[in-house]
């Protein structure tokens, strides 16, 4: 089996969901959703039991011929990036699924198959070691996404579903030609030959292909200026739909330039780092002043999200070894964190059918489980010491300061609202004023409602307190990319 | 049995078949018609597939059947058997004609399966024509109502602008006879050669090439010859728009391998002239698709976009960019007629179908929806389906060439496009019913729809085997490939 793990993950999900086509009952279908991602989420263990951290390279690799005469390959293979990634993945779909559970009433099969093709697409996404088999599974996980969106979304789901879809296509179309240009170059559509050759690529050559991965890349992150497609569709995404493309999507953006953009065009990556650093605070800053101003949780969630990935993508071009360990430490932090925020925002709007802070203020007195959710969530969020992202960014923040100094300094204030906003918002649904609505007739969390929450939470003390076995999986290979980009 | 006949037995069958309904037409009644087509169509398909691999040279040279023509028959005939089933019982035809509706459509099929095999200016130009008078005929024969005489206005515009491209072709195929003094198309070939030597380039022989093209360019709704295209497919009846709009290309992008291979690659003016064609169809197509509410033009001006896309493996002029644009053709034919079976079956009475009568379809016939949801994902070129293969297929070769110009403006037209087909599924599956009836389906309806999805994904996640043959036919066609 473990030769051809990969494979196994990306196509269970998918015979999960013809299954789930033909199951006619809704309980049975939760059910079977519920207990094959979980099954899919125990099987993906050995991929990080079975991963070798030491070893540089790509493991369990798996190729194949697929097309001959286009000389594509069925390549899959990890390393400690992807690793950690895929697991991510298969930690999440469950919790949308269980956070679905009462959320989503209508369509229930539709739904149920849209998230497990969703999740074959993500792991395809980070196992591909074969450029078109990349894009093929980038794609193709618009179509579910957009339909999560747009059939079970709030208001305006439809303009937020065909932005989303619209945006996200428009940016990697030149990613296609990004590709065949590579390919004309190289000869193959291998990744690993790909990052080989990549020192010897021409300067303009390596400028326009970094300029075609950037768009696509930065789309998805979502890098100021590119961010404005992400609240639209956070707010109008129902839950499991909002976590799924927080926690896993956004992550293919930042997977996409440590993968391809720093390894293939060292030199574009070079030239370009410091505009892309320059946005980067931008981001921080911009994410974390606007998500000050919302009175909707789910857009102050978002808001937050474009300033964490800011920091991933500070990190990722900052070239220092405690930048890419902090930059995808954060990408795994931002997944769990906002994952549950989003969880915690979904919860209320299941009881109260609103997300204004103003109608929320002062639930939290009825509802003290979730409150402690949310504030450990939040506290996450701010990076607070003993959490997990305090490690991430602080790892981040060694990196930026012996890269510039003046431009840490200048992201500060983005990191003061961050602390601002989680705590509004904490001391808002919690507290409030005395001129709260009466809550008291809110019932507190459920049994699900706590496993959905309980493994993110231990996920943010744990990787809080104790981060090293997750640095240690991708230290080597991160230390390969930097290898790769000649430093 | 020779192998010359064995050759030719596809033919045969057709001619048959024809022969056959035209003796229905004195008196039985439509649906005698339709079984007879459904039994020809089987026939062909299983004729084809029984003299796969046999090839002849028939009628003293001017018509040659090999595994390229082949291929194209074996899709030809798949078509057909759709193009059948999608008509239910022909609604929106006169009822007094509907006879004589398969009759004319078998005699399209005919003209289309010889246009395959023809390598001699006569017999290419007599099977263009068999291919195409029919179809004139047919967009007219839909029936009349109130308000409703907008198909005789179509067909006239199909048919003046048919004959003038016609026109113009023969005018363009008297300059290549002119030069050569064969109307064989491999001795022309050959012949024309030293007119494009590099810097001795005649100047008569790229003009007689690129008004012959016309002809060809026209059936392909290529811009600027696309103007019939909307009007069409909007004025004939729902069954004749998707015949019009798909079997048709697969004879024009096989005669324009076979003709296009004639410009030799050395000389650029001829793959630029095409280019420019392309870049035209495909921002013209796109543009204008954007702002169509109805289902079937909005199709119409998507498919001058597709045949801009397809245009982009010829002007590689070689065989990857040639086995490129036959294989986006294949893929573009389901995909068109998964759309148009959709559209058909929406239409209660045969009625025009305008995207709000898509509304909520996914409640209303959730297999229809999946089937024109699928299709326009195809259609805009969304990995794992056909499209998308089709499509990295002709941009791979364009590049290899050093188009990089060309797959931009195409990606670029990618994205547009996809404004307009998302139009679509926001219909299908976003927007309420609002009262819209459920649709049924028989068992023939939905069998049609399974396997034209299965086939739009099956040729998006494993094209290797259908490409491989293409390549490979495409040796056996000496015209071409330097």
């Amino acid at each position: 089996m473990k030769e051809h793990l990969l494979s196994v993950l990306i196509f269970a999900p998918l015979a999960a969901a013809a299954v789930a086509a033909a199951i006619s009952n809704e309980r049975v279908l939760r059910w079977w959703a519920l207990l094959s991602s979980l099954a899919i989420a125990v099987v993906s263990v050995p991929l990080y039991t079975g991963y070798i951290a030491t070893q540089t390279g790509f493991q369990f690799v798996e190729r194949c011929s697929w097309i001959p005469s286009l000389k594509i390959d069925y390549h899959l293979g990890v390393d400690g990036i992807s690793v950690l990634l895929i697991l991510l993945t298969t930690l999440i779909t469950p919790i949308c699924v269980a956070c679905s559970w009462t959320y989503i009433s209508k369509r229930v099969k539709e739904f149920m198959v849209c998230m497990l093709v969703m999740e074959a697409a993500m792991i395809g996404v980070f196992s591909a070691l074969d450029l078109v088999l990349f894009y093929v599974f980038w794609e193709a996980m618009l179509i579910p996404m957009t339909l999560l969106i747009g059939v079970w979304g709030g208001a305006r789901k439809i303009y937020a579903a065909l932005k989303f879809f619209i945006y996200t296509m428009a940016g990697s179309v030149l990613l296609l030609v990004a590709i065949v240009a590579l390919r004309l170059q190289v000869g193959t559509f291998s990744i690993p030959d790909m990052m080989a050759a990549g020192s010897g690529f021409g300067h303009s050559f390596q400028l326009w292909i970094f300029g075609a991965f950037f768009l696509s890349f930065a789309i998805k992150v979502p890098m100021f200026p590119f961010h404005t497609w992400l609240p639209a569709a956070h707010v109008e995404a129902p839950t499991a739909g909002s976590v799924v493309l927080a926690s896993v999507l956004l992550k293919m953006g930042t997977y996409g330039f440590l993968r391809f953009c720093l390894p293939i065009t060292p030199y574009a990556a070079h030239t370009l780092a410091p505009v892309v650093l320059v946005f980067s605070v931008i981001a921080i800053i911009y994410g974390g002043l606007a998500a000050l101003g919302q009175s909707d949780l789910k857009k102050l969630v978002a808001y937050s999200s474009v300033a964490h990935m800011g920091f991933a993508t500070f990190g990722i071009f900052s070239f220092t070894q405690s930048g890419l360990e902090g930059a995808t430490l954060v990408m795994i932090n931002h997944g769990v964190t906002t994952g549950a925020l989003f969880v915690c925002v979904g919860i209320l709007y299941e009881r109260l059918h609103t997300r204004d802070i103003g109608v929320l203020a002062g639930v939290g007195k009825y509802m003290p489980v979730f409150s402690t959710f949310l504030g450990l969530a939040c506290l996450s969020s701010m990076a607070f010491p003993g959490t997990n992202s305090f490690v991430g960014e602080f790892l981040v923040m060694v990196a930026g300061f012996s890269v510039s100094k003046t431009l840490m300094l200048c992201a500060v204030p983005g990191i003061v609202a961050a602390a601002a906003y989680n705590l509004r918002m904490l001391q808002k649904v919690c507290y409030g004023s005395p001129a709260n609505r009466d809550h008291s007739a809110v019932a507190d969390l459920n049994l699900r409602e706590i496993l959905t929450l309980a493994p993110l939470a231990v996920f943010i003390v744990w990787i809080g307190f104790h981060p090293q076995p997750f640095l240690d999986v991708m230290r080597d290979s991160l230390a390969h990319v930097l290898a790769q980009l000649g430093r | 049995m020779s192998s010359s006949l064995t050759a030719f037995l596809p033919e045969l069958v057709l001619l048959a078949g024809a022969l056959g309904l035209f003796g229905l037409t004195l008196g039985s009644s439509a649906r005698q018609s339709k079984i007879a087509s459904l039994v020809t169509a089987a026939a062909f398909v299983a004729a084809v597939i029984l003299s796969f691999g046999t090839h002849a040279t028939l009628f003293n040279g001017a018509y040659r059947v090999d595994t390229f023509s082949q291929l194209f028959k074996l899709i030809l005939g798949l078509g057909y058997i759709v193009v059948l089933l999608l008509g239910r019982s022909l609604d929106d035809i006169r009822q007094d004609i509907r006879s004589e509706y398969y009759l004319f459509l078998s005699l399209g099929i005919c003209g289309l399966a010889f246009l395959f095999s023809s390598i001699e200016i006569i017999s290419v130009v007599i099977s263009l024509e068999l291919s195409s008078y029919p179809l004139y005929l047919m967009v007219a024969m839909r029936r009349e109502r109130d308000g409703q005489r907008v198909q005789m206005e179509s067909a006239i515009k199909y048919m003046m602008f048919g004959i003038s491209a016609n026109g113009i072709m023969f005018f363009g195929l008297s300059y290549l006879f002119g030069l050569t003094g064969t109307t064989s198309l491999p001795l022309m070939l050959e012949r024309l050669q030293p007119y494009f030597a590099a810097g001795h380039v005649n100047a008569l022989a790229i003009v007689g090439l690129a008004l012959s093209l016309s002809g060809f360019l026209y059936k392909f709704a290529i811009f600027p010859f696309h103007f019939w295209t909307p009007d069409v497919y909007q004025g004939s009846s729902n069954e004749t728009a998707a015949l019009v709009a798909s079997l048709p290309k697969l004879g024009a992008i096989a005669i324009l391998t076979r003709f296009v291979g004639l410009a030799s690659p050395t000389d650029s003016t001829i793959p630029t002239l095409l280019a420019v064609l392309a870049t035209a169809s495909m921002f013209y197509g796109n543009l204008v698709a954007l702002v169509q509410t109805d289902v079937k033009r909005l199709l119409g001006f998507s498919g001058i976009a597709h045949a801009g896309y397809a245009m982009v493996g010829l002007v590689a002029l070689g065989s990857a960019g040639f086995a490129a644009s036959i294989f986006y053709i294949a893929g573009y034919v389901l995909m068109v007629l998964a759309c148009f079976f959709v559209v058909s079956r929406v239409s209660p009475d045969g009625t025009n179908v305008s995207l709000s009568d898509l509304a909520g379809l996914h409640k209303r016939s959730p297999l229809l929806a999946l089937t024109i949801g699928l299709g326009v994902f195809a259609l805009g070129g969304i990995p794992p389906f056909v499209g998308f293969m089709a499509k990295f297929g002709l941009l791979n070769a364009a590049l290899d060439k050093g188009w990089l110009w060309l797959v931009i403006v195409t990606v670029i037209n990618s994205a547009i496009a996809i404004y307009y087909y998302l139009k679509i599924v926001k219909e299908a599956y976003f927007s309420d019913a609002a009262g819209r009836p459920a649709i049924a389906l028989d068992f023939a309806a939905k069998a049609a729809c399974i396997v034209l999805l299965l086939a739009i994904t099956a040729l998006g996640v494993a094209p290797g085997k259908l490409m491989q043959l293409i390549a490979a036919s495409l040796d056996t066609v000496q015209v071409a490939l330097n």
